[in-house]
């Protein structure tokens, strides 16, 4: 293969920057969702209910 | 203790003109973490997939060019890089324009959120051609009209990224950025045509709307494949950061809630 280092570094940026990105996206979006989860007082009453861990979004107006 | 709705995870809409109803609705908070959270693992997986698939296709599968050998590999990243460099900054732009417009607190997050993923593929862009460039035109980099303007759009990507956070009061700081952002539009059509209007070394567009694509198909479908992988990547990324973005603000405003409750008397 002609040109392999170029080739490769090209390669390497092309894997590695959108990987990255997709790593610290998930990562905060994955510790955004247990912090909201454990202070939000409607996760709190979701769960009682359902039994699931992740914070709901309803529209409920039940008050709190 | 007065109720908080998933709707004021960010801040309840500015007065403006009132956006269609439709629209209106896709843009509330609430609304939109349920239902990117059920869109998202259908762009992230496919998008995965698809750029592994189109990059290996192009990598060990796809020929060489006559002319440049193997080099032309190189072509699999650097232009679905170089297009999302350009389509996110459409994207920047539509949000800065609804964020002016109709002044919705989403659109603001979302405008922030597409600027670094937006860089970060602008700089893959001007790297990949760069090593594309040096063994093909016998330099790293040319002032050319091309890599010049996409040069500017990677400025004007660093620019909003630094004036959104360079105010104390981050409203100032959304409104100064779509400006912009919008100002900063008109670099857009520059790339396009700037192949066109000045003699480049940069080549012409090989794929265009009207005529038939001046290269095999054999190279045409993987980087095809590679281009809808990273544009599924790159909607999957920005679409969690704004996820995250949306809960972190929520996140803020209960705390916030929570101390001024505890300071009262």
């Amino acid at each position: 293969m002609t040109h392999l280092p170029f080739i490769a570094a090209s390669y390497a940026l092309g894997v590695l920057i959108p990987l990255l990105f997709g790593i610290a996206a998930f990562t905060r979006m994955g510790t955004a969702r247990r912090r909201l989860a454990a202070i939000d007082p409607r996760a709190h009453r979701a769960g009682a209910v359902s039994g699931g861990a992740g914070p709901r979004h309803h529209r409920t107006r039940s008050g709190a | 203790m007065p109720f908080v709705d998933a709707s004021s995870a960010v801040a309840p809409p500015r007065s403006g003109p009132r956006p269609s109803r439709s629209l209106h609705r896709f843009a509330n908070p609430g609304r939109f973490l349920r239902l990117s959270g059920a869109v998202l693992p259908w762009l992230a997986v496919p998008g995965l997939l698809l750029s592994v698939i189109g990059l290996a296709w192009g990598l060990f599968f796809a020929p060489a060019d006559w002319q440049q050998g193997d080099a032309v590999r190189i072509m699999y990243v650097h232009v679905p890089s170089a297009w999302l460099a350009s389509a996110g900054y459409v994207g920047l732009a539509v949000c800065s324009a609804l964020s002016l417009v109709w002044r919705h607190p989403l659109a603001d997050l979302a405008a922030v959120e597409i600027g670094p993923v937006g860089a970060g593929f602008t700089a893959l862009c001007l790297i990949t051609g760069s090593l594309w460039g040096k063994p093909m035109w016998g330099a790293w980099w040319v002032w050319d009209a091309r890599l010049t303007s996409v040069l500017v759009l990677f400025f004007l990507y660093l620019g909003h990224i630094a004036l959104v956070r360079a105010f104390d009061d981050p409203e100032r700081g959304y409104r100064a950025g779509a400006i912009l952002a919008l100002v900063g539009a008109v670099d857009l059509p520059i790339i396009k045509f700037s192949v066109e209007w000045w003699n480049t070394l940069h080549q012409p567009s090989s794929i265009t709307l009207t005529g038939a694509p001046t290269m095999s198909m054999t190279m045409l479908w993987p980087l095809f494949v590679a281009a809808l992988g990273y544009t599924l990547l790159f909607a999957a990324i920005v679409l969690a950061r704004t996820r995250a973005a949306v809960m972190e603000r929520r996140i803020r405003g209960l705390l916030m809630a929570k101390a001024s409750r505890e300071a009262a008397p």
